[in-house]
């Protein structure tokens, strides 16, 4: 009984050919069976994170967060699923409809999709597509589309600039990010990301630290979330690319996000922390899935913990940062990991562990001596803007329809 | 194929949840339409001009880079995944097509396509 | 004798041929992008009928990921954002529907007399690994590597070409 899961399959396969099916039916019902599982407890996990969000932040702005509705305000979320089903729909005039109420689906079962790759024990893998690392790319591009098209179908102007702020971002930082993965490829040297978690004897956040850091920013920015929120500067744009979502459908684009942030936990847990690896997680994989999980919900914390920390970034601070920074820093660190992988291969584990590591030291504290020498300088502009005075000459001004 | 069975299978049951989701909100939601609530929010202002306008080139320039090192970051992964075997040849190589995209970037960098103003 | 792929096959042809004639039928731009979305990701799932995964995923993250985003961002540079762009045939459509036909049947044609087609191709070895396959094949010298740099030099055509367009007459 050590790996409940396996046995209740096995059993369940071949409950279906003794009622004689053929094999290729029993492979389309196991598959259907399976994936609804997942999806179902990945939806009430969806419900369950409502509570965990709105709790975390009332802790970290000092407040006690919902605690009337049963114990520790555990039934909160069932009353917000509720108030939002009774909700006014309202559709915009001049709404794209079909567009316009396609958006939240897709929004939803993008996130959802995600899923379907990530190895959740030793024996839980929705698919072990060979392609992992590329599929969760893919999957993310669907969901950037999403938000294009609710921008453009609700026929608003803070939308439509809220939908591409968010797409400008989310394509800028999808850059740095997509390289920081592929350096756990190359350690692995496999892109399904079962081998990648089986790889990890040593977790690779102690091979690739800087990739580690890269893929967390990154996936900041493909959330929202700030630093990174402003498709939803309220003071500007309102609420963003879902400003005319009501209802349900608003309540669509709130889990999908809720869940993408969890959903980056755990593609951080599998790509960096070792997935479902821990102690006998082997030989017990029940216990993988409690590992994963606590990994997945910890690295949910930290993205948290960096949203209600951090000030919002300008747009030309969000784009300079990813381009002129994280970008050429990342390739920088591509290129250093696939030399050392190539020089070291003959060494022992330890002693390869140990040199990527230190490489990374090294790159870390020239970054780090490069980024101190640019905030001082900033901070000389800032106190004596007239020295760095330069004189531009004096430019036609945009067309009123050029907003920024 | 067997393997992209779950992923179609989970598609079409993620896409079934979320839409009957929004059946649900359409069913039970109340609607009583007035035209001022049917407006486009502009912040409680009247809304002026269209809803959709031109945007400003510099989006159209991310795209065009984020194309550029997309399709690097493609043509990189079957590299990568292979790159132990293949020797010296085969870095100097992807070496050669990433430095030539890196011209291109640097291009745009010094050409100011990714200064915002 | 129907096999369920084939099934498959016939219908996700049929939403993608019926997704890129919407294309270039709708009078609305960013529509008509979306339906091009919808053909690029039917061409995809084929790829995944071929049992090329890697090229399915590679074509969602280009054509989907990139492309289509910035045809949508081109067209939200235009004038007249979804408002009608004038007729769509001009005066040459019988012609270009003439020789359209010429080539679908030269195709049918070629297929048919082309003893290749008829008869399945061997299988895949067993333990082919296509994605090392094409790793290897992009960085041989007796294989796809002109090709391989000759793309990164197209691709820096491409953004040089676009800054000079875009940027430099602002």
């Amino acid at each position: 009984m050590s790996d409940p899961v396996t046995f209740v399959a096995k059993w369940l396969e071949a409950y279906l050919s003794g009622l004689g099916l053929a094999s290729g039916w029993i492979a389309v019902i196991m598959a259907a069976l399976g994936v609804i599982a997942l999806g179902s407890a990945v939806l009430l996990l969806d419900i369950l994170l409502v509570w965990v969000e709105r709790k975390v932040v009332a802790r970290f702005q000092d407040r006690l967060g919902p605690n009337r509705l049963g114990p520790f305000g555990l039934f909160q979320p069932i009353a917000d699923v509720l108030k939002l089903l009774l909700k006014e729909d309202i559709i915009p005039q001049g709404a794209d409809k079909f567009v316009y109420n396609l958006a939240p689906i897709l929004a939803l079962a993008t996130v959802i999709m995600l899923w379907a790759v990530i190895p959740i024990s030793a024996t839980v893998a929705g698919s072990e597509i060979n392609v992992g690392a590329l599929y969760i790319v893919a999957v993310g591009a669907l969901g950037t589309l999403s938000i294009i098209m609710a921008g453009w179908a609700s026929n608003n102007k803070y939308a439509l600039l809220g939908a591409f702020r968010m797409v400008a971002q989310m394509i800028s930082y999808e850059v740095p990010m997509v390289i920081a993965i592929l350096i756990p490829v190359i350690l692995a040297k496999s892109m399904a990301l079962t081998d990648i978690v089986e790889s990890q004897t040593v977790w690779y956040i102690v091979l690739a630290p800087i990739a580690a850091i890269v893929f967390l920013i990154g996936a900041q920015a493909e959330l929202g979330r700030a630093p990174f929120d402003l498709s939803e500067a309220e003071s500007e744009i309102v609420a963003g690319y879902h400003i005319e979502y009501s209802g349900m459908k608003f309540g669509l684009f709130y889990a999908g996000e809720l869940l993408h942030a969890l959903t980056f936990g755990g593609l951080f847990a599998t790509f960096f922390l070792g997935g479902w690896r821990g102690w006998g997680a082997e030989t017990y994989p029940i216990l993988g899935i409690g590992y994963f999980l606590i990994k997945s919900m910890f690295m949910y914390w930290v993205i948290m913990w960096i949203k209600y920390s951090f000030p919002r970034v300008r747009i030309d601070q969000m784009l300079n940062f990813c381009w002129k920074f994280l970008t050429p820093l990342i390739l920088t660190v591509l290129s250093i990991t696939a030399i050392l992988d190539k020089l070291m291969s003959g060494l022992p584990y330890w002693a390869y562990v140990l040199g990527m590591l230190l490489s990374n030291l090294v790159i870390l504290y020239f970054v780090y001596q490069a980024v101190g020498r640019y905030a001082r300088r900033e901070r000389q502009r800032v106190a004596d803007p007239e020295k760095f005075r330069v004189n531009f000459p004096v430019k036609s001004t945009a067309s009123p329809s050029h907003l920024p | 194929m067997s393997e992209y069975l779950p992923l179609v299978v989970l598609f079409i049951l993620s896409t079934l949840v979320a839409a009957i989701a929004v059946a649900l909100g359409h069913l039970f939601g109340p609607r009583r339409p007035t035209e001022r609530k049917l407006q486009p929010y502009e912040s409680g202002m009247t809304p002026f001009g269209p809803g959709t306008r031109r945007m400003p080139v510099r989006f159209y320039l991310v795209a065009v880079l984020f194309i550029l090192f997309d399709i690097e970051v493609v043509f990189f992964i079957p590299w990568a995944v292979v790159y132990r075997k293949l020797g010296l040849f085969g870095f100097v190589e992807m070496l050669l097509f990433a430095g030539i995209l890196e011209i291109a970037f640097v291009y745009a960098w010094k050409k100011g396509a990714l200064e915002w103003e | 004798m129907i096999y369920p792929l084939q099934v498959v096959f016939i219908l996700v042809s049929a939403v993608t041929l019926g997704a890129a004639l919407m294309v270039v039928t709708t009078r609305n731009m960013v529509r008509a992008a979306l339906w091009l979305v919808l053909a690029l990701f039917g061409v995809a799932i084929l790829f995944v009928l071929l049992e090329a995964g890697f090229f399915a995923v590679a074509q969602v993250i280009i054509y989907i990921g990139a492309i289509a985003i910035l045809m949508i961002f081109a067209v939200m540079l235009t004038r007249r954002i979804a408002q009608d762009p004038g007729p769509q045939l001009n005066s040459t459509w019988p012609i270009a529907a003439v020789i359209a036909l010429l080539v679908f049947g030269l195709i049918v044609f070629l297929v048919q007399v082309w003893d290749r087609a008829a008869s399945l191709p061997p299988p895949l070895p067993q333990g082919f690994a296509p994605l090392q396959e094409l790793g290897v094949a992009l960085v041989s010298a007796d294989r796809y590597l002109i090709p391989f740099e000759i793309a990164s030099v197209l691709l820096l055509a491409a953004l040089i070409g676009a800054i000079v367009v875009a940027w430099e007459r602002k």
